[in-house]
Order: C-alpha cells, then sequence, then structure tokens
C-alpha cells in the first residue's frame, strides 16, 4: 500500500524513517523511539489517539502487505521495534481495563463454548446490521465499506499468525476455519476476493489501504487489537478469543446486511460477501467455540483469561466502532474523518 | 498408526448443544431422487432448529430462538 497521510509527531517521524533505506537513519529512529516514549496518552486514550493508532498500524503493516516504498527490512528493525512493543503495552493495558471477564470456572471444551456463546449473544447496544438493512443510505453502504475495508482486504490474516503457536485440536480448528476463509484452494472465493469485489460494485477503490486517510482511530484501532493478539505469541489465548467471538457474531448480522444491499438494488455479485458469511461463519462459531478455544482451553487451562479476554475485547471494541458510526449517521454526519473518497 | 486409520471414521456428525448437527468428512448432501444439493464447503452445519432461512444449512437462527437440545438443570 501507499504510505498514509501522518496525523501527528510519531506517525511523520515513522512515516520519514520507512522512506529511507533502513540502517542508514539510525539518529531518526532514536528520536522516534523517544516521541514514543513520551508521546504516548494518559490511560483510556490510547484507542482514540489518531497519532498513535495510525503509527502502530504501519508498524504492523510491515508484517503484513508492506508499503509499496518501505524497505522490506524495517520489518526486523530493533528500534522500530522495541517503540511498537512500548505502544502495544499500554494499548493491551487500556483495553484489558475496558473488559469485565466472565468467571474463570470453566471445566471442559463445552463450558468455554458456553460463556463464549453467552457472551456473544448478550445485546451491547445500537445495532448497525439493522440500520443497516433498513435505513442506510448508499452514501453510507460505502462508509460501512470503507471502515470495514482496512480488515477484511486481509481478511483471517492476522489469525493465521496463531496457527504455529496451537497444538493438537486447537491447531486442526484453526487451519479448519482458516481454510474456508481463504477459499477452500479457491482463489474467488477467498473471503477477501469476495469483499473486494462488493466494493468494486458500489465504485470503491479495491486496493488495500487506499481510503486509510480517511478512517478514524477507533476502525484502526480494531484492526491494531487483532495484530497484537496475531503477532504476540504470548497472546495466543487471546487471538482465538477474538476469533471466536468474531464467528459467534457474523452469521445473522451478515444475513441483514446482505438485506441492506439488496434494498438498494444490488445483485448477488455485490451481496455475494455478505450470503457466504451466513452460511459459512454458522459452522465457523461451532468449530471455533468448542475445538479451537475450548481445544486450547483443555490443552492450557491457564489461557482462559485470555480467551475470554480476546472475546470480550473484540466485542467492546466492535462495540464502541458501532456507536461511533451510528451517532455521526443519526447527526447526518459522516463517520469518516476525510473528506467522503471519490468513486473510482 | 495403521490402527487408528482403520479405526477413525471417515465421516462424523457433531452433535452441538443447542445447535445444529456438524458434518465433516467424505459424504454427500443429496435430495430424495439423490441429486447433489448445492455445497460451497468441506464441513457443514445442518439447520436442527427448524428455523434456518438457508436450510438444509445452519446461519445461526436457532441462537435467535432459544433452540435447546437439554433439559435445562
Amino acid at each position: 500500500m501507499q504510505f498514509p497521510s501522518p496525523r501527528g509527531p510519531l506517525s511523520t517521524s515513522l512515516i520519514h524513517i520507512l522512506g529511507h533505506p533502513a540502517g542508514q537513519v539510525d539518529d531518526a529512529v532514536a528520536q522516534f523511539g523517544t516521541y514514543v516514549s513520551e508521546g504516548i496518552p494518559g490511560a483510556g486514550k490510547i484507542t482514540y489517539d489518531d497519532d498513535i493508532q495510525l503509527t502502530l498500524f504501519c508498524l504492523y503493516e510491515l508484517h503484513y502487505g508492506g508499503f509499496d516504498d518501505a524497505d522490506e527490512r524495517w520489518e526486523w528493525n530493533p528500534g522500530l521495534l522495541a517503540a511498537r512493543q512500548e505502544i502495544e503495552a499500554a494499548f493491551e493495558a487500556e483495553l484489558r481495563a475496558a473488559v469485565e471477564l466472565p468467571a474463570l470456572d470453566a471445566k471442559t471444551s463445552d463450558d468455554v463454548a458456553k460463556v463464549l456463546f453467552d457472551l456473544t449473544g448478550q445485546d451491547s447496544g445500537p445495532s448497525m446490521s439493522r440500520f443497516v438493512a433498513k435505513e442506510a443510505t448508499l452514501e453510507q453502504l460505502r462508509e460501512f465499506l470503507i471502515h470495514k475495508s482496512i480488515y477484511q482486504l486481509k481478511e483471517a490474516d492476522p489469525h493465521t499468525w496463531a496457527i504455529p503457536r496451537l497444538k493438537g485440536r486447537a491447531k486442526a480448528a484453526m487451519v479448519e476455519i482458516q481454510a474456508d476463509e481463504y477459499g477452500g484452494g479457491r482463489e474467488h472465493r477467498m473471503h477477501s476476493t469476495l469483499f473486494a469485489q462488493t466494493m468494486r460494485g458500489l465504485g470503491l477503490d479495491d486496493s488495500f489501504g487506499s481510503y486509510i486517510d480517511a478512517m478514524p482511530a477507533l476502525t484502526l484501532a480494531g484492526t491494531n487489537m487483532m495484530s497484537l493478539f496475531g503477532l504476540n505469541r504470548r497472546l495466543r489465548g487471546a487471538i482465538v478469543g477474538h476469533l471466536a467471538a468474531y464467528e459467534m457474531t457474523s452469521s445473522q448480522p451478515n444475513r441483514l446486511y446482505g438485506n441492506g444491499f439488496r434494498r438498494h438494488g444490488f445483485n448477488k455479485d455485490v451481496t455475494w460477501y455478505f450470503d457466504e458469511h451466513v452460511e459459512a461463519d454458522a459452522v465457523h462459531e461451532q468449530i471455533a467455540g468448542r475445538d479451537l478455544a475450548g481445544g486450547l482451553f483443555e490443552a492450557e487451562p491457564g489461557l482462559l483469561e485470555d480467551i475470554y479476554f480476546g472475546a470480550c475485547a473484540a466485542l467492546t471494541v466492535d462495540s464502541w466502532t458501532t456507536e461511533r458510526t451510528m451517532t455521526a449517521w443519526q447527526s447526518g454526519e459522516t463517520s469518516l474523518v476525510a473528506p467522503t473518497p471519490l468513486m473510482v | 498408526m495403521n490402527d487408528q486409520r482403520e479405526t477413525e471414521p471417515d465421516t462424523a456428525v457433531v452433535v452441538c448443544p443447542d445447535g445444529p448437527l456438524l458434518v465433516r468428512g467424505d459424504f454427500e448432501i443429496v435430495s430424495t431422487t439423490g441429486e447433489k444439493l448445492p455445497r460451497d464447503r468441506q464441513t457443514v452445519a445442518l439447520c436442527r432448529c427448524g428455523a434456518s432461512a438457508i436450510k438444509p444449512y445452519c446461519d445461526g437462527s436457532h441462537k435467535m430462538i432459544g433452540f435447546r437440545t437439554e433439559f435445562p438443570e
């Protein structure tokens, strides 16, 4: 992807660094480390901080698709990794403080699945899916896709990091789910491919990251949270819980999302992405709850707290994002932070 | 190794509490006259509560209708 526009001293410093060959701007890397140490805002503010979230996003992106104009060796630069860890520590602490975990009294894998199904079945505020189904305008549907695109165009990738960190039943379950996410060997059925098709159907640019300047910190925080959980082996419980929560809150909302696009006259090519998730995630939620999360608990009971943390954090950040978007829409405003991007 | 291969079934139906039947392995889903029904994935979840809008597959509706497969404790 292209470099985003910076949003403050941290992201300005980082994007400047990434534009140079790795190893040639050590002073700038040291300066960046100082900016990070001094620039992390107080508790409760990191999730909503544009500069911090964009910086973290860029640091993570080095491990995914990278940037067109960045030296690929930056990925493992010690100075950048140290700065990332500092931001991660504060971000993780903020997420942990924001969630209330269920009782840690599960005895079996089915107990874990039941707790997760109960958690994800609770009403968590305004419903984006009902609004999209019944009321959203065409422009709001585009905004909805733009927010989602920062994850959905690389759907499943953050959870795939966990595969080599799992064993046995949990690993088999993760691979089974991810194989389906990646289209079961058929590129045209990959969920990211289907999402790109939906974006094009609404006249949007489907290249990864093309709308990053329009995304609020909270949208970036949602995807950064997945990378935090996925890239840190010690948080394998959290990435597993995160995936379980995502799968368990997907089938019915996606049916409603599809209805919203059908209401505007879009055809099956556009709604395929949503229709696919109705069926796929009804399968995935069973595997994710019982074999993945439950299987991981049976193998490593000490990870139960993190499994629940990952699930609760996913639900919490999702509810904040929904609330933010719905509040903007109800006031007749855009939920994006840059002018509505032009259609391609 | 050989023993396990002989005893492992090719296909298994996982009976999910309060949920669908998960079918994994080597199988076909056919109509009463033997015609293959559309199927897009290897492992499928078959509706057990009757409320799915995409039968025979599950769409998670069992959660909306409070479908229970066991007596409450």
